[in-house]
């Protein structure tokens, strides 16, 4: 299990990393191998405004069907069109190629309340299993 | 052969057939109609499919179609061959006297569109099942429309929205939700044009009565409540639960899915619940799961009864010329409710289920109902006490209809490993990675259709499959090794998916 210290978690278990001006956003590599085998990635049209908590959009596995929630409020600008071809790359890489969405956010040290990679650690430690 | 048909002569179930069009020969026909003895005419062009492709449908004689279906059927598990524990399904068994009165042609040849006068014993059947479902749950009307239980939870919704915007209150955009629930209540407040909002479970499995206060305000519509929930534990707060919601103006919807525990022991609407639908497939014994169609009817308290949907069965004053030779002389006819949200199926919902329904209430009585209930959970909690050494259910209190365990308590085998492997075993899998609030969920209802002998054996089969785990995890992981088809590649089915068949 990768806990990657450069991004910043949720408890509802996606990562947000800066880049630039924007936040990159995916789920956590616990996330993705409680889910299993990731089938079908449904994201926001770019261009929405959601605030923090917010659902997104959808992750499906054969087990189930999880919303994934804004980690920091702002707008989407981009979206990983590569997941609609190869929803795995979820799976593969949650820390790179499986990125979900960028966002522009509204408060840029809001990426700052948010768990580093020992809290989140420690926090699925508490989890059930 | 041309096809991958092979020469040796299988037994039944230990392939799957070839498929019809694998073995369709042109011009092979099943039916011969007589020569057309009306002039013939063309369609109109506008009319006639413009692209130029064949319907390409197989040619097979009858005998062909009869052999694939019921080696196919052999193929299978069902409920009439095996133990079927599938958690939250109720696969009870379904009584063949169910099978002898739909099939009656009184009621099986009867057309849908026939008058009221000559529908009278149909109508007759329909009004005194509104009754008696109304009866066991405690409701003062039911509609016996809805197809299916997800149809019925809509029509429930859709008559909670219609209450409030009757009042002119439409500030209320939200339904609760628990964690625990179905899928399908979150999917039926979505497409009832309400928003979602999940309440989460306390320790014990119960709805967090203090998230569920906190969530409770006056954009709230109400509720929907699994009860006994999900994880198969009967809501200790249930009327607190109630209340919380009644007293934010909100109504509360009974997911109807779980009613197998608690027949004439609790009803529903004595809880305070305004609406429920009723499982016919589940709880009364008509057949799903292959079977099938469902039957999802709705039942109201005085709050909600007017906005069911119609038309039902009424009965009026009995009709002048009614014979007074002591025979029912009661006039059935179908009215509709005060401020119905209209009709949710055409013609009179699934009335081949109805009358299965009827039939099962009436074999029982209501002592029989209340043993039903009764039997289901003594079964339940027996295997769930036979299978704490090694499968313990999540929560360590004594269950209604079903328990939960965890199925990945063996390291490097999964909860799927082990149900592929009960197969083999010749049991149909429990239900897996439901619900979601337990990990790795493994949920068994054995129903009260089982023996005593039943459920020893399958938890000697589950005790097998867990000394298999600890000693063998690579067999579990090729399971199932004795099914017609192996481990299915359920992503390659969900990323590829093929709807349409195409010759190799």
């Amino acid at each position: 299990m990768t806990f990657d210290a450069n991004v910043r978690y949720q408890d509802s278990h996606e990562w947000a990393r800066k880049d630039g001006d924007l936040v990159v956003v995916g789920i956590s590599d616990y996330a993705q191998d409680s889910l299993g085998d990731v089938v079908y990635v449904e994201l926001p049209e770019t261009g929405t405004s959601k605030a923090k908590t917010e659902a997104f959009g959808v992750v499906e596995s054969v087990k189930a069907a999880s919303d994934v929630y804004m980690p920091v409020s702002g707008e989407i600008v981009e979206v990983n069109g590569e997941l609609e071809e190869n929803p795995a790359t979820v799976n593969e890489s949650p820390f790179e190629a499986g990125w979900l969405v960028k966002i522009k956010p509204s408060d840029p040290a809001e990426i700052d309340g948010l768990m580093d990679a020992a809290a989140y650690e420690e926090f699925t430690k508490g989890l059930d299993d | 052969m041309s096809t991958n048909q092979s020469a040796a002569n299988h037994r039944f179930g230990d392939t799957i057939p070839p498929l019809l069009y694998e073995i369709s020969r042109s011009g092979r026909r099943a039916v011969r109609l007589p020569e057309s003895d009306v002039p013939s005419t063309r369609l109109p062009a506008e009319l006639l499919r413009d692209d130029h492709d064949e319907l390409r449908l197989p040619e097979v004689s009858e005998q062909d179609v009869v052999r694939h279906f019921t080696r196919l059927s052999h193929a299978n598990m069902a409920i009439d061959t095996t133990f079927y524990p599938l958690g939250s399904c109720t696969m009870k068994y379904n009584p063949k006297v169910n099978e002898a009165v739909a099939s009656h042609s009184g009621f099986a040849s009867h057309h849908p569109l026939a008058t009221t006068d000559d529908s009278q014993g149909s109508l007759a059947v329909m009004y005194r099942l509104q009754h008696m479902l109304a009866e066991i749950a405690g409701f003062s009307q039911v509609s016996l429309q809805p197809a299916a239980g997800a149809q019925g939870e809509l029509t429930g919704i859709l008559m909670i929205r219609a209450y409030h915007e009757s009042r002119g209150d439409t500030r209320r955009r939200k339904i609760l939700v628990p964690d625990s629930a179905h899928g399908t209540n979150p999917a039926t407040v979505t497409m009832a044009g309400y928003e979602a909002v999940e309440i989460p479970s306390d320790a014990e499995g119960n709805v967090d009565l203090g998230a569920l206060r906190e969530a409770c305000g006056d954009d709230v519509a109400g509720l929907m409540i699994t009860n006994p929930n999900t994880a198969g534990l009967f809501e200790r707060n249930i009327e607190a639960v109630v209340d919380a919601v009644h007293g934010c103006g909100g109504l509360v919807y009974g997911d109807g899915a779980n009613f197998n525990a608690i027949l004439g022991i609790v009803r529903p609407g004595d809880l305070g619940i305004d609406v429920m639908h009723f499982n016919l497939h589940k709880t009364f014994s008509t057949p799903h799961g292959g079977g099938g169609p469902g039957a999802g009817p709705v039942g109201a308290n005085e709050t909600l009864a007017d906005f069911l949907p119609g038309p039902i069965v009424g009965m009026s004053q009995p009709s002048p010329d009614a014979s007074d030779d002591g025979s029912d002389d009661s006039r059935y006819e179908f009215v509709s409710p005060a401020q119905s949200i209209g009709r949710l199926r055409s013609f009179h919902g699934n009335f081949g289920m109805l009358l299965r329904a009827y039939a099962y209430i009436l074999l029982h009585g209501a002592d029989g109902l209340r043993a039903i209930s009764e039997n289901a959970v003594i079964n339940a909690n027996y295997l769930r006490h036979l299978t704490r050494d090694v499968f313990p259910a999540k929560f360590d209190r004594t269950c209604m209809h079903e328990f939960v365990s965890v199925g990945s308590r063996y390291e490097g085998v999964s909860t799927m490993d082990i149900a592929k492997r009960l197969l083999d075993y010749g049991y149909h899998a429990p239900t897996v990675y439901f619900p979601l609030i337990v990990k790795d969920a493994l949920m068994v209802e054995p129903t009260e259709s089982e023996n005593r002998e039943t459920l020893e054996l399958f938890a000697e089969a589950l005790a097998l499959v867990a000394r298999e785990a600890g000693n063998d995890p690579d067999l579990l992981h090729e399971a199932p090794l004795t099914t017609p088809r192996r481990r299915l590649d359920e992503v390659a089915a969900v990323r590829n998916l093929v709807l349409r068949y195409e010759p190799v």
